[in-house]
C-alpha cells in the first residue's frame, strides 16, 4: 500500500538499504539514487517521445481524412521504431562552411531545453523533481534556451533559408514570451506562489473557471512558442523549405523533431497543470501515485490533442500580422487581465468562495468582451480607411 | 573542501575562461555565444548561492533576451562576421593598468571585510526567499523608491526608443 502511495520514497529507501549493504557512504548513495531517478525519468520521456511520433502521425491523418501509418505492425505501431533505425543509419552530413561546434551543439541544446522542463513538473503529490518556488519563471528560462538552440542551428548551418527561418522563429518566440509570462502570473496571484507544485495543490477549483481568458491566452502563446501552425513562420515549408533545421540529417534532425513533439506535449501538460488542476481529479490522486500520473498524462494528452487540432486545421498567418496580433492585441489584453485579476483578488480577498469564483469569472468575460469589441471597431475603421483610399484612387489617376 | 566549494571553483573557472574568450575571439558571433556561456556561469553561481530567483532571471533576461538581441544586431548589421582589425589599440596599457587597479581595490575591500571568512548561516526552515525579496521591493521601509525610479527610467527609455524609431508619415 505504501508503494502505491509514494513509490519514489519506497524505492529510494530500498536502494539506499542495498547501497548501504555494499558499504557505500550515505552521501554518495543519495547522489547515485538522484542520478538514477533522472536517468529513469529521461528514459521514460524519450520512450514516450517515440510513441508521440506515432500519435501525431495518426491524428494528423485522421484530420486530413487519411489512414496514416498502418503497414508496419498492428495499427502501424512499429513504424516509429523503423523510422528511428532509418535515422540512425542515415549519413550524417555537415554542410560546407558550417560552424562545426555550434552545428553539433544546437540539436543537443534543443532536446535539453525540453527535458529540463520536466524537472519542475509535479507528476503526482509525491513525485516531483524539484519544488522550485519560481517554477513559472523556470519554464520561460527553459524556453529561452530553446530559442538559443534555434538561432545557433540557423546561423551555424551556413544556409540562408535556415538563417531566415531561425530569425522568424526566434522573433515569434521572444514576442510571445511576454503574454505567456504575464498570464502565468495569474495562477500565481490565486496561489500566492510561483511553484508549480503549490499551484497544483491550490486548485480546489480549477483555475480555468477563475480565469478562462488567461487559459486561452496561455494556449495561444504556447502554440506560438512551439512554432506550430498557425504560427509556423519559422518552418514555412512553401517558402523556407523547412526553416532552421534544413541542413540537419539523420539523428540530429531527429533530435529537433523529437524535441518539438515532446515540447508540444509538455506545454499541453503545463496547460493542464496551470489551469486544469494537474494531477488532481476529485481526490482520485490520493488513492495511488500511479493514478495521479495517469490523470496528469490524460489531461496533458487532451491539451496536446487541442494543439494538434489547431495545427492541422488553421492556415499560416503572415509574420507582420502575427507580430501585430501579439504586440497590439495579446500583450495589452494580458496586461489588462493581470491588473484586473490583481485588483479583484484584493477586493474579494475576504469574500465567500462562490462570490470569489463568480467575480473572477465575470471579470474575465468582461475583459475578453471589451477587448474583442475594441479590436473589432479598430479593424473596421482601418478597413474603411483602406477601402476609402482604394475608392478614391481612380480619381487621383485621372489628374 | 565541501561540494559547494568544488562546484563554485569549477563554475567560476569556466565563467572566467568564457569571459576571456569573449574579448579574444575574432568572430563576433562566437564572442556572443561565449558571452552567453559567461552569463550562464553567473546564473549557476547565483543558484549555488541559493538565489534561485536571480539565477532564473539571469537566464530569462540576459540569455533569453539581451544576448539574442546582440546576435540579431550583429547578424543584421554586419556582412562579415569577422573582426579584421587588430584586437588591441594604443590604450591597452592604460586599460590593463585600470583593470589591475580595480582588481586590487576590490581584493583589498573583500580582504578587509570580516564577513568573507564566515560561513553563511542557513535559511530558517520555511523561509521563502522569493516572497521576502518581493515584499522588500514593494515595502515603503525597504526598496520601493529605487524600484519605482528604475521602472520609470525603463519606461522612459522605451518611450524614447519608440520616438526615435517612429516613422512619421
Amino acid at each position: 500500500m505504501d508503494f502505491l502511495k509514494d513509490p519514489l520514497k519506497v524505492t529510494a529507501d530500498w536502494l539506499l538499504g542495498i547501497f548501504a549493504g555494499w558499504g557505500m557512504p550515505e552521501l554518495w548513495a543519495n547522489v547515485l539514487i538522484g542520478f538514477l531517478g533522472i536517468f529513469i525519468l529521461v528514459a521514460l520521456l524519450m520512450a514516450l517521445d517515440i510513441i508521440l511520433v506515432w500519435i501525431e502521425r495518426k491524428v494528423v491523418s485522421r484530420f486530413q481524412s487519411r489512414i496514416g501509418p498502418n503497414r508496419v505492425g498492428p495499427f502501424g505501431l512499429i513504424q516509429p521504431f523503423a523510422d528511428i533505425i532509418k535515422l540512425l543509419i542515415k549519413e550524417d552530413t555537415t554542410p560546407e562552411g558550417a560552424d562545426k561546434t555550434l552545428y553539433n551543439l544546437a540539436p543537443i541544446l534543443s532536446m535539453m531545453s525540453v527535458l529540463i522542463l520536466w524537472a519542475v513538473v509535479p507528476l503526482a503529490p509525491s513525485i516531483l523533481g524539484v519544488d522550485l518556488n519560481i517554477g513559472a519563471l523556470y519554464i520561460i528560462a527553459a524556453g529561452a534556451i530553446g530559442a538559443l538552440s534555434i538561432i545557433m542551428a540557423g546561423w551555424s548551418s551556413n544556409n540562408k533559408y535556415s538563417l531566415i527561418g531561425a530569425f522568424r522563429e526566434v522573433a515569434v518566440m521572444l514576442s510571445f514570451e511576454i503574454p505567456m509570462l504575464t498570464v502565468m502570473l495569474i495562477p500565481t496571484i490565486f496561489t500566492g506562489s510561483m511553484g508549480i507544485g503549490a499551484i497544483t495543490q491550490a486548485q480546489d477549483t480549477w483555475f480555468v473557471f477563475l480565469a478562462p481568458l488567461a487559459a486561452v491566452i496561455f494556449l495561444i502563446a504556447a502554440i506560438a512558442e512551439l512554432g506550430r501552425a498557425p504560427f509556423d513562420m519559422g518552418e514555412a515549408e512553401s517558402e523556407l523549405i523547412s526553416g532552421y533545421n534544413i541542413e540537419y540529417s539523420g539523428m540530429k534532425f531527429g533530435m529537433f523533431y523529437a524535441g518539438e513533439l515532446l515540447r508540444a506535449f509538455t506545454f499541453g501538460g503545463f496547460w493542464a497543470i496551470l489551469f486544469f488542476g494537474g494531477y488532481r481529479f476529485f481526490g482520485l490522486e490520493q488513492v495511488s501515485a500511479f493514478l495521479a500520473v495517469a490523470i496528469l498524462f490524460f489531461k496533458a494528452f487532451i491539451g496536446y490533442w487541442i494543439i494538434m487540432w489547431v495545427k492541422y486545421t488553421l492556415l499560416r498567418i503572415r509574420i507582420d500580422h502575427m507580430l501585430a496580433f501579439n504586440w497590439k492585441f495579446l500583450t495589452p489584453v494580458a496586461f489588462v487581465l493581470l491588473m484586473t485579476t490583481a485588483l479583484m483578488n484584493a477586493l474579494l480577498a475576504n469574500a465567500p468562495a462562490w462570490l470569489y469564483i463568480g467575480g473572477m469569472f465575470l471579470s474575465n468575460i468582461l475583459v475578453a468582451w471589451i477587448s474583442l469589441e475594441v479590436a473589432r471597431s479598430t479593424s473596421r475603421r482601418e478597413r474603411e480607411r483602406v477601402e476609402g483610399a482604394k475608392a478614391s484612387m481612380p480619381e487621383v489617376a485621372q489628374h | 573542501m565541501t561540494i559547494d566549494k568544488i562546484i563554485f571553483l569549477i563554475v567560476a573557472a569556466g565563467t572566467l575562461i568564457a569571459a576571456l574568450r569573449v574579448v579574444t575571439t575574432g568572430n563576433l558571433i562566437h564572442a556572443a555565444f561565449w558571452l552567453i556561456a559567461t552569463l550562464f556561469g553567473v546564473a549557476v553561481i547565483f543558484a549555488v548561492l541559493h538565489a534561485s530567483f536571480l539565477a532564473v532571471v539571469q537566464v530569462v533576461v540576459y540569455i533569453g533576451a539581451i544576448a539574442i538581441l546582440f546576435i540579431f544586431a550583429v547578424m543584421l548589421t554586419r556582412k562579415d562576421m569577422r573582426d579584421q582589425g587588430p584586437q588591441l589599440n594604443r590604450n591597452w596599457g592604460f586599460g590593463a593598468l585600470l583593470a589591475a587597479l580595480a582588481f586590487v581595490g576590490l581584493a583589498l575591500l573583500v580582504h578587509g571585510w570580516s564577513g568573507v571568512t564566515k560561513t553563511a548561516s542557513a535559511f530558517p526552515s520555511g523561509f521563502d526567499a522569493v516572497s521576502a525579496l518581493g515584499n522588500a521591493l514593494v515595502s515603503p521601509d525597504a526598496y520601493v523608491l529605487p524600484f519605482e525610479v528604475a521602472s520609470v527610467l525603463l519606461v522612459a527609455a522605451l518611450v524614447g526608443a519608440v520616438y526615435v524609431a517612429y516613422n512619421r508619415k
